[in-house]
């Protein structure tokens, strides 16, 4: 074979590999979601109450104690779990119980949660019990909302002030 | 395995390589020097990244709009070094992914080596991990969604407590840190691991092929900038984490398992994941590869001249001090399970010369299952049938074009699990036992021994080039190298029958010679 080709021969080849490279680099493309849908990340990191009623110890039962044990009040290490609950324009959209972390369920619960929804305005109401002690939701808030496509709404719980927030 | 599909898994990659000889020529074809592209594609990579990291700015702000302007005002020097970042990064997965599929066509993963498979394919999980961080490191919509993507897989797996998800859920969550850090993973810790783990995938392989041909290695740098110009690599727009990105351009030699996350349960993601990986790291053993012996060290015979060390592609010689009193410093030793048993140490021991007296013939390092003496033997009894005006004696081996159709009359077919496994001194004591014309060389094509190496060492043995070097006395006229694997059958036929037709009328230094007959058998 003369130079001459195999010099064609090799461009076509360089040519080819680069036209792969150069396509799959970025194409086909993706569309990740529908232009008239929303999102709504419900999101959590909280500590909810302990499981079970925390008990005042008697001056008799902290005198029997050794001084670096002596609380006054004394609570169950395990914590409830978090019932959590999304409704959007009266139905349910999601609903959860969180389990707590921790070998003996002592820590905080955490979730994330992706719902996608169409977007528009639409009326969103959350509840949360986080005491197993409790009847009924402890945390309820609510919202309207005007979600423009692929907006997202993030609804978190700020245990601070013990309040959900919607970003 | 048996040896007939393993014959046509040859058949089939051969005629894939064959493709490109034509055009690149057997010393340049792509093909051979998958491993070695891959190496000096990463070494494209690292130049070009740490180019782009000096105009980078690690920063929640200057992330993207810093590699904005590198691709906008510094498009020439700057923006095409980001092109070439990118591009080689994704050329080195296609080189890659044919490096494996190659050896694995070629039934070249188990076995003796097996430590070199199991070890890349570690190499192949970081080499992608390392191409998705880069692009969180843009912080465009693919970053973003790259990053909550990633932090989603990884959040299905019990190792954090909280989310990592949850760092992305508002762009007020996000700060400098998380720039400095994936920097740090992605400029310094996982590159750092990837040329550890080269260091150890070519742990067992001496003389490894690193950097391609010349030639080569400026095509392929000729072709990404060509590629880098005509497009160059671009960000999406600036992260939102108040917006779903709707479409996006992805990169699918990297973010390919990303889409799956969505359509797919997040159990069925990893299982995949960990189902291929489990697979590959596996199928060395599957089925088990019955092992032929490995060499055998007759430490008598043995002079410590250390060629074989030398000669073996395969690291499984080294020298120890000897201790049996004989005068020479140290001795070969083998490294069982290293040993690939391709008889390539054999063929390069100055002790397994065929002219030795000795019988049976023993030598400093020899294979029990094909042993120096059993090859004197053969080469004896097949030249002793040779009939016809022209006789040639054929040395090929087990993995190249099949020699059975040239057994006739005036061919004595010798093969050898490697061409490298024939010392030299076997052409010329061929030549020298009278009845021989001329000594035919086959055997896998240059720069695709399937031992690596054995090929090359014949061919440098012959040309006297390499110890134990044939000697001069030996007529070069009546000896052909011609290479040829099993789609290239034909070509082999018509270089012999040429051969053939070259002795018919060649008469040289062979009538020359005197007392031939004589020293041979004195010899013996």
């Amino acid at each position: 074979m003369s130079k001459a080709s195999q010099i064609i021969g090799q461009m076509i080849f360089y040519g080819v590999f680069i036209a792969v490279v150069g396509y799959f680099s970025n194409s086909p493309t993706y569309t990740l979601i529908e232009p008239k849908t929303a999102l709504i990340i419900v999101s959590l990191a909280h500590t909810s109450e302990p499981k079970g009623k925390c008990v005042k110890q008697t001056p008799e039962e902290l005198a029997k104690l050794p001084p670096q044990l002596r609380l006054p009040v004394v609570c169950p290490r395990e914590r409830s779990p978090i019932v959590l609950e999304l409704e959007m324009d009266g139905a349910q959209v999601h609903s959860e119980t969180i389990v707590p972390s921790g070998i003996h369920r002592d820590a905080a619960g955490y979730t994330y949660q992706k719902i996608k929804v169409p977007s528009g305005k639409h009326h969103i109401r959350v509840k949360m019990r986080d005491n197993i002690e409790t009847d009924g939701f402890n945390h309820v808030a609510e919202r309207h909302v005007d979600l423009a496509p692929t907006e997202i709404l993030v609804v978190d719980f700020d245990s601070k002030h013990r309040e959900f927030i919607f970003e | 395995m048996n040896n007939r599909t393993q014959k046509f898994r040859e058949s089939v990659m051969s005629t894939m390589e064959g493709w490109f000889n034509p055009f690149f020529t057997k010393e340049l074809n792509p093909l051979y020097y998958l491993g070695a592209l891959t190496v000096y594609l990463f070494w494209i990579v690292l130049v070009s990244g740490i180019y782009v990291f000096v105009l980078y700015e690690s920063s929640i702000f200057g992330a993207w709009s810093s590699l904005e302007y590198m691709s906008n005002e510094l498009w020439w020097s700057a923006g095409v070094m980001r092109s070439l970042h990118r591009y080689a990064s994704d050329a080195a997965v296609i080189t890659i992914i044919l490096h494996l599929s190659r050896e694995f066509i070629l039934d070249r993963f188990r076995g003796f080596r097996w430590f070199s498979w199991f070890s890349g394919i570690p190499l192949f999980w970081m080499t992608a991990l390392l191409g998705i961080s880069g692009y969180w490191m843009v912080w465009d919509t693919m970053a973003q969604y790259v990053a909550i993507a990633s932090s989603e897989m990884m959040d299905w797996l019990p190792i954090f407590t909280e989310p990592m998800a949850r760092n992305f859920l508002t762009n007020d969550d996000m700060n400098d840190r998380f720039f400095t850090l994936i920097a740090f993973i992605h400029v310094i810790g996982l590159p750092i691991f990837l040329l550890f783990g080269i260091w150890i995938h070519l742990l067992r392989i001496s003389r490894s092929i690193i950097n391609p041909p010349r030639v080569l290695a400026i095509g392929t740098l000729l072709a990404l900038v060509v590629l880098s110009l005509v497009k160059p690599a671009v960000s999406h727009e600036q992260a939102n984490l108040d917006m779903v990105p709707v479409d996006l351009k992805l990169d699918w030699f990297y973010l390919n398992i990303y889409p799956l996350t969505e359509a797919w349960p997040m159990w069925a993601v990893w299982s995949l994941v960990w189902a291929v990986s489990a697979l590959l790291m596996i199928l060395p053993w599957f089925p088990v590869k019955k092992r032929p012996p490995v060499a055998q060290i007759f430490a008598e015979e043995c002079n410590g001249c250390g060629q074989c060390v030398d000669d073996c592609p395969y690291s499984a010689i080294m020298m120890e001090p000897r201790t049996d009193g004989l005068p020479y410093d140290e001795v070969a030793v083998v490294h069982d399970s290293y040993c690939a048993s391709c008889g390539i140490c054999a063929g390069s021991c100055p002790s397994s010369t065929p002219f030795r007296k000795m019988n049976p013939l023993i030598t400093g390092i020899d294979m029990p299952h094909e042993s120096i003496n059993m090859l004197r033997e053969e080469c004896n009894k097949k030249i002793e049938a040779l009939e016809g005006d022209v006789r040639i004696v054929i040395f090929g081996c087990d993995h190249a074009a099949e020699l059975e159709p040239f057994k006739e009359a005036g061919m004595a077919v010798v093969t050898l699990p490697c061409t490298g496994m024939l010392p030299a001194s076997f052409i010329d004591y061929a030549l020298r036992r009278g009845r021989v014309d001329g000594v035919f060389i086959t055997g896998c094509m240059e720069n695709n021994c399937h031992y690596r190496l054995g090929n090359h060492w014949l061919d440098e043995r012959i040309n006297k080039d390499r110890k134990p070097a044939l000697r001069s006395r030996a007529d070069r006229n009546r000896i052909r190298i011609f290479r040829a694997e099993e789609t290239d059958r034909k070509g082999l036929a018509e270089q012999i029958a040429q051969f053939h037709l070259y002795l018919e009328g060649y008469r040289g230094k062979q009538e020359e010679e005197v007392g031939r007959e004589e020293e041979v058998s004195e010899n013996e």
